[in-house]
């Protein structure tokens, strides 16, 4: 069945710059039996929203809670077993029929469970039991939340046999925040700080979507200077993420030569940062309606003689990735993501491209600058941890070439826009460096009354758990990093 | 091939970044709080251990650089570890996320005695933008003794490298 034939049935509630489609229950239950990508599911105090993805086209659906309760998606779409966890948990609304109705991020450590309902319930549920495993000979093994490494915290548990991983299921929520809760009752420009602040790492990207979210629900538009600003910021964030992984991924193969030189270059990249942009990560450099800084008169320079030093560099270090087969042999065909499992989490980024997926916001649905910039949207076949780093290099040199084609020609003009004090409901997008975020905005009278934003981690996640079955224990650090979801972005 | 790249490098400049001078009186002033809790020092070499109680990753970002080449951090005899059972200093970022409150004591505890806290980032410090949610405690120094702040959001890896030395110093005594 189309989506739209489906939508045409519920109520349309205008949203900028598509509208949502109230459903009833059965209709919203009929959901399950069309093919579609499910790209997102939250809520606010009286429904549940979705985002989902048919032919090219994004289209929002909701559903009104009665008695606590709507119909589970997850049936059908296994990425919507998380959200719907999470959304038992800050809202309390129950996902009736899910496959997995255990407490996710609430781990019984909050004063009240559902924090975000309108009447927060007593205390918070306690952490699940992980699943059973049946079969002769299987042992597990926790880590975490510590890790040995200097990353987030989460807990992964291993069901393995021998030395291979039967399961891996990965328990998050310890750097939960409250995020969400903060945002309501400020205005837009107070709340930017806490999506800023979502996932350090993608503080520009979910800084854009959340400034495109609140410029649509207000109807306005960032002047082009801004625009064109905002995509330099992200695709030197790309680019720094980027060195940061593949330095991190050849580290965890024991190849210290690659990481030392991966790492020096991502340092280039954040001292030119610091220096155009007044900030090594550019946090809060990006604000709804445009951008708070001006690029310095010396921040083209210093960003062109990061990006020379690296381009003259980069090919030599691929060559030596490729000359070790001690080290290619640790990357090919470890932790396969299939491009059949990478369609049925709609996954982003270099975890959906190495597999097959063509996805990229900047192309699809898009958005300005990037409607009239030439880019090249690398996608391998394989799905492994070498896939995945190599999509990386072609991105690096890629967002090269964008930052190229920006900075000679950044549009005069004012960086910024005020923002009116509206009444609506907006969705942004922007293309992270991880893959698409989105955030959603409602407002009224200038002040956020509800949102969420979706980190692109939430259905790469899940691909790690099935990544990593069949593989070696001594390969997960590998694959995981590969991989480098974000804890903070889902724990919200 | 490797040995190209090592034989070219010979002869050029270090890659690491000079070490910032140290302010006298700060070593003063922080020794002189170390020694009111009256713990034995410890030697010129430190073992960090890292928690992250919360962050939103971007101080775990800048941690992560001081291990690269530029910052070094081992040639000032500091080095991370993998077990808080070998540390003899704790970094820790992050607004104590109550869902991590119980790793952070339990990190704290395994970690042998004397041992230092630094509370690195503004989050840290006093729970920065988060303070007030119902899903933080703020202040890591409500969970554990804090012995140093490195204060920014997140703070650069120099001044990082500033604080840790300090510490070093004060630590070690004249
Ligand atoms: S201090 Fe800033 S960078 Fe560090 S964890 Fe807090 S918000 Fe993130």
């Amino acid at each position: 069945m189309s989506l739209d034939a489906l939508l045409a049935r519920g109520r349309e509630v205008a949203c900028q710059p598509w509208a949502r489609h109230v459903l009833t229950p059965d209709a919203w239950t009929e959901l399950r039996g069309v093919v579609l990508d499910l790209l997102g599911l939250w809520a606010d105090p009286h429904a549940v929203h979705a985002l989902l993805h048919q032919d090219g086209a994004y289209r929002l659906a909701s559903v009104e809670v009665r008695d606590g309760a709507f119909p589970a998606l997850s049936p059908a779409f296994p990425a919507a077993a998380w959200f719907e966890r999470m959304i038992a948990d800050l809202w309390g609304h129950r996902a009736e029929g899910g496959t997995d109705e255990r407490a996710w991020i609430d781990h019984g450590r909050w004063d009240h469970a559902a924090p975000m309902a309108a009447r927060p319930g007593g205390p918070g549920r306690p952490q699940p039991e992980f699943l059973a495993h049946e079969g002769d000979d299987i042992h597990e093994i926790p880590v975490g939340p510590v890790h040995a490494g200097i990353i987030e915290p989460g807990h992964f548990r291993f069901s393995v046999q021998g030395e291979t991983v039967v399961r891996l299921e990965i328990r998050l929520g310890y750097t939960h925040k409250g995020t969400l809760g903060l945002l309501n009752g400020k205005s837009p420009r107070a709340a930017a700080r806490f999506a800023a602040r979502l996932s350090g790492d993608t503080t520009v990207a979910h800084s854009v979507a959340f400034a495109r979210a609140a410029e649509a629900a207000c109807g306005t538009a960032a002047p082009p200077r801004a625009d064109a600003l905002r995509a330099v910021m992200t695709e030197m964030e790309r680019i720094a993420n980027h060195l940061g992984d593949c330095g991190a991924i050849a580290n965890d193969a024991a190849f210290a030569f690659l990481p030392a030189r991966f790492h020096w270059h991502r340092e280039q990249m954040l001292a030119a940062a610091q220096t155009a942009f007044g900030h090594r990560l550019m946090m809060d450099a990006v604000v709804p309606g445009g951008v708070s800084v001006d690029i310095v008169a010396a921040g083209p320079g210093a960003i062109e003689a990061a990006l020379h030093r690296l381009e003259v560099e980069l090919p030599n270090l691929l060559r030596v990735y490729e000359d070790y087969s001690s080290l290619v042999d640790r990357m090919v065909t470890t932790g396969i993501v299939s491009t059949e499992q990478a369609q049925r989490f709609a996954a982003g980024g270099y975890v959906g491209r190495a597999s097959g997926r063509d996805v990229d916001l900047r192309q699809s649905p898009g958005y300005p600058p990037y409607d009239r910039l030439e880019l090249a949207v690398p996608v391998l076949q394989e799905g492994d941890v070498d896939a995945r780093f190599r999509v990386r290099i072609a991105e690096i040199h890629a967002s090269t070439l964008l930052l190229r084609s920006l900075l000679p020609a950044l549009p005069d003009g004012p960086i910024a826009a005020s923002l009116p004090m509206a009444t609506g409901e907006g969705i942004g997008w922007a293309e992270g460096f991880r893959g698409d975020i989105w955030h959603w905005m409602r407002l009224e009278g200038g002040i956020i009354t509800a949102a969420f934003m979706r980190d692109p981690s939430w259905l790469q996640w899940p691909l790690l758990q099935a990544a990593i079955r069949g593989n070696i224990v001594a390969d997960f650090p590998l694959c995981n990093k590969s991989f480098n979801c974000s804890y903070s972005g889902v724990d919200l | 091939m490797v040995w190209r790249h090592v034989a070219g490098r010979l002869f050029s400049p270090p890659l690491t970044v000079a070490a910032e001078k140290l302010d006298e009186r700060e070593i003063a002033e922080l020794a002189e709080r170390l020694h009111a809790t009256a713990r034995r020092t410890l030697g010129r070499s430190l073992s960090i251990r890292q928690v992250d109680a919360g962050s939103c990753n971007g101080c775990e970002l800048e941690i992560n650089m001081l291990n690269s080449v530029v910052y070094d951090l081992e040639r000032f005899g500091l080095h991370f570890v993998a077990s808080p059972r070998h540390a003899d200093v704790m970094m820790v970022t992050g607004p104590t996320a109550r869902n991590m409150r119980e790793g952070l004591l339990r990190t704290h505890a395994a970690a042998g005695e004397p041992k230092f806290v630094v509370a690195v980032g503004d989050c840290a410090i006093d729970g920065g933008v988060f303070k007030g949610s119902y899903a933080v405690d703020g202040a890591v120094a409500n969970a554990v003794q804090v012995d140093l702040v490195i204060r920014g959001c997140p703070p650069s890896p120099a001044q990082m490298l500033v604080g840790l030395r300090l510490l070093l110093e004060a630590n070690a005594g004249p």
